[in-house]
């Protein structure tokens, strides 16, 4: 498809998340409380999004990645939280 | 299907959906006891198809413990010590959904567990990745087992839940790469599609999570409005959702589909 056709299709809701994204942000910024890590993962995703060109999606998940290779020695819970807690640390 | 009303059942068919495929999964909470699978594995090769059926739809699965509950080891030798008397089953299409959750040293013995008995029953594989932040690392772990076993042929083995970051590593090898469609939180119908456009359709194809969480049994059908949105023709749509799930999956004896679909 062409760029305009591609811009019809999806310009819209794009914007609309782009919109939610920026207002989140904002939520987070005004609310009081400790540092997070998910707080620090999203902006370095945040980042590599506008860095990555043609490579922006791999890009953001990598970024929320964790990066070892090793097995953990245990697992203590079932759930993922969407960001590695060593990138608070590292 | 286990979690679902028979509403889901009735939409799949008017949706044109040709056949069900069900992995074994977790079911939210995790199971007491060896008995509980045994119990599980029964619904699956049983009372679903049954119910399918009501609908005309035809139901086969997948068999496994599931890595969400493969931390302890001593339960999951006990349940994959159950699972060859159910193989045989006339709807059972292999071994899965298999993989890592947390990536844990035990759900790694049990992944080498499960690859070890699908080897020796010569049965097909389906391969859950982990979700967000544990999928990357997964995908590479579970690619090295399967590597390291050698027995599996790629092509026999469909690695589910790629994203952009996943899929090419899985293509590479060889695998058939799965993308799991989501409402929330995962793979959307517009990035599987990215994913298509590039990286081809020759060995991907699209399921819809129809689990007991925020699921869309008809993800499948909307993902084909979608590749319609983007352009591409009925031939490529169909190859998509319907020749290559057919084409994996025809490998394994069992699946067959009436005339009138096939």
């Amino acid at each position: 498809m062409q760029r305009r056709q591609l811009l019809d299709l999806y310009y819209l809701e794009a914007r609309s998340k782009l919109l939610d994204l920026a207002a989140f942000l904002d939520r987070v910024e005004r609310a009081p409380g400790e540092a997070d890590f998910r707080w620090d993962a999203f902006h370095a995703a945040l980042a590599r999004m506008q860095a990555s060109p043609g490579g922006r999606a791999a890009g953001v998940l990598d970024a929320l990645s964790d990066p070892t290779t090793e097995p953990i020695p245990v697992a203590t819970t079932k759930a993922a939280c969407g960001a590695w807690p060593g990138n608070a640390v590292s | 299907m286990v979690s679902r009303t028979t509403d889901d059942y009735r939409a799949m068919v008017v949706a044109g959906c040709a056949a069900v495929c069900e992995p074994a999964f977790w079911a939210g909470f995790d199971r007491s006891s060896a008995a509980g699978f045994y119990d599980y594995f029964g619904q699956l090769t049983e009372h679903e198809p049954r119910r399918a059926a009501k609908f005309g739809l035809p139901h086969f699965c997948w068999l496994c413990i599931n890595p969400k509950e493969a931390e302890d080891v001593q339960l999951a030798q006990e349940v994959i010590a159950l699972i060859p008397q159910f193989l045989s089953r006339p709807n059972v299409l292999g071994i899965g959904e298999i993989g890592l959750n947390k990536n844990s040293r035990n759900e790694l013995k049990v992944l080498e567990l499960q690859v070890d008995l699908a080897a020796r029953q010569d049965q097909l594989v389906l391969v859950h990745t982990p979700h967000l932040e544990d999928k990357l690392k997964g995908t590479r772990l579970i690619l090295d087992v399967l590597r390291a076993d050698g027995r599996i042929p790629p092509g026999r083995c469909l690695i589910d839940h790629v994203e952009e970051h996943t899929v090419k590593l899985v293509l590479d090898r060889g695998f058939w790469g799965g993308m799991t469609l989501y409402p929330e939180s995962k793979c959307t119908a517009a990035r599987a599609v990215d994913m298509i456009e590039q990286y081809g359709g020759e060995r991907l194809w699209m399921n819809s999570a129809c689990d007991w969480g925020v699921s869309v049994p008809l993800a499948v059908p909307y993902a084909a409005q979608e590749l319609r949105r983007r352009g591409h023709d009925a031939g490529m749509i169909d190859r998509l959702i319907y020749g290559n799930p057919k084409r994996f999956l025809s490998q394994c004896a069992k699946f067959r589909l009436p005339e009138a679909a096939s």
